[in-house]
């Protein structure tokens, strides 16, 4: 037996901690919950504001406990029709364009020059959170669906190619050579040797996208942008709290019914 | 047949993985490529069809030259040379029957393989095909539903349905059981005198290649270290391809193998 070994035998095994310094690794330790003790008690509170507003509270929230569908009924379906419509028309135009820029912005498939505008556009998309892009497009095309429809379009397309385009980057590419092995051109390459390995992830991404396209459907009618959104405003505007919860309430089932949608279809197409 | 001439391969880290390489494989002949790890044998045969590009040299398939094609004809030349790949490389959410059929993929247009409607003569080609390697009821199974050997035969049909000229095989039989292992070989060199066609492999298993090919070309550090019969691999012939070892275990092993023939399934 070695003297190296014999001196590590019988003594415990501990896994060597991430920073070695122990002085430093305290140091950060007490900075961290010091900072966190500084930060929340710089957040001002007024107490006696918090107090007059729990009523309010209240009400709204007993106001779920009897929601109101009937007595704006007409605007709750008109409403809920233009979020929808806006919601499938943005997601199915938003995939359809995101698929070909999810091609581009792959870096192991595209070239370079056309992978860097891909990707710029990824960014610009990304960079933009869709309540600035909703304001911008209200500006240029006035209250309504339209606006909203193209921001979700616009919003989808960033989410979409960037997801896409990091699964076709893990792809195995074994499965890709030997298509491009047989004297596949390059489409009937991406059709048989891409496309199969990122066909469920793509499908998969698609519902959520669709899922998150109807909730944010919901935040842009805030800002004129149309849809259920904009009934809810005016529902809020009017201290018709019991007509906003039974929205509440419908937005909440569509999404947990779009959740559950998309679990069925994700657990099928593996 | 296949000609190779000076072929030299540096990757970009500097690697030089193929050092000027000459060597000409004629009709019908199956040749075993051997040596260790980072030899360049997987290179090689990548640089042949341009999987991965040569940085000298050319390569000669019968009167083409394949390292100056342009996009359109290197596809033409590839069709000629069909690849048998380490781990099979089947597209794994395909059919069976997508699978071999995508080995006709440079033969048809982009429509017809996007709607799966190939001609008759290549669908009827598949099924004997299958029906030859013994998997004609996996024809509409999922490729991942397959076992290691089953995938690798599939893998053999995709390659055969090009009506290729040469066979590039890499590692066929590198995850596979020792039995496994000698039915794919056995079956690839049959298939070639079948078709009289010619086969390079690669193969780290020294004793399988004995067993099965004609010719033995080693390779050590991207030069060739031995061309020649089999019979020709003494303990110090791989001594000078792989380095010290004792090799009278290895070569042992061949005679005593021959004698069990086992009938493929």
């Amino acid at each position: 037996m070695s003297s190296e070994l014999n001196a590590l035998l019988g003594k415990g095994w501990k896994k060597p901690p991430f920073i070695k310094r122990a002085w430093l690794r305290w140091t950060l330790l007490a900075g961290f919950a010091a900072y966190l003790v500084a930060a929340v008690s710089t957040v001002p509170v007024n107490w006696a504001r918090v107090y007059e507003g729990l009523d309010r509270g209240a009400a709204f929230v007993m106001a779920f406990t009897s929601p109101d569908f009937i007595s704006r009924g007409g605007d709750i379906w008109s409403g809920m029709v233009e979020s929808i419509v806006m919601t499938v028309a943005a997601s199915v135009v938003g995939i359809a364009i995101s698929i070909p820029i999810g091609l581009g912005a792959a870096r192991n498939i595209a070239p370079l020059p056309v992978y860097l505008i891909c990707r710029g556009i990824v960014a610009i998309s990304r960079a933009l959170q869709e309540i600035i892009v909703a304001i911008l497009l209200v500006a240029i095309f006035g209250f309504g669906p339209l606006a909203g429809f193209l921001t979700l379009s616009f919003a989808t397309i960033g989410f979409l190619s960037k997801l896409l385009a990091e699964d076709i980057e893990a792809m195995d590419r074994a499965q890709a050579e030997a298509i491009r092995a047989s004297g596949a051109r390059w489409l009937q390459w991406i059709n048989y040797g891409v496309q199969p390995q990122v066909m469920p992830r793509l499908i998969g991404l698609s519902m959520y996208r669709l899922d998150i396209n109807f909730r944010e459907s919901a935040i842009l009618g805030l800002v004129g942008a149309g849809g259920i959104g904009a009934t809810l405003n005016t529902a809020f505007d009017r201290y018709e709290y019991d007509t906003a919860a039974a929205i509440l309430i419908l937005i909440i089932v569509i999404v947990m019914a779009l959740e559950y949608l998309s679990g069925v279809i994700r657990a099928r197409v593996q | 047949m296949l000609r190779l001439e000076g072929l030299t391969k540096t990757y970009r880290t500097g690697d030089q993985a193929l050092k000027a390489i000459d060597l000409s494989v004629p009709p019908g002949q199956v040749m075993a490529l051997i040596g260790p790890s980072g030899a360049g044998k997987s290179t090689l045969i990548r640089c042949i069809n341009r999987l991965v590009e040569p940085t000298a040299g050319k390569v000669w398939l019968g009167d083409t030259e394949l390292t100056h094609l342009s996009a359109r004809a290197l596809r033409r030349a590839r069709r000629e040379m069909g690849m048998i790949f380490q781990e099979y490389a089947l597209v794994e959410r395909l059919t069976v029957m997508e699978n071999v059929l995508s080995g006709r993929l440079g033969y048809v247009g982009f429509w017809r393989s996007f709607t799966r409607r190939f001609p008759q003569t290549d669908v009827d080609e598949a099924f004997r095909l299958l029906d030859r390697v013994g998997l004609l009821a996996m024809a509409d199974k999922r490729a991942d539903e397959l076992s290691g050997g089953q995938r690798q035969r599939v893998g053999i049909c995709r390659a055969l349905i090009q009506n290729p000229k040469l066979l590039l095989v890499d590692e066929p039989t590198a995850s596979l059981d020792p039995k496994t292992s000698r039915q794919i070989m056995r079956l690839i060199c049959e298939l070639c005198s079948e078709r009289g066609l010619a086969a390079i492999i690669n193969i780290h298993d020294v004793a399988l290649a004995q067993m099965f090919v004609s010719r033995v070309v080693g390779l050590r550090l991207g030069e060739i270290a031995f061309d020649g019969a089999p019979t020709g691999l003494t303990p110090e012939v791989l001594t000078s391809i792989y380095g010290e070892e004792d090799w009278e275990a290895t070569i042992q092993k061949v005679e005593d193998d021959e004698e069990p023939a086992e009938a493929a399934e």
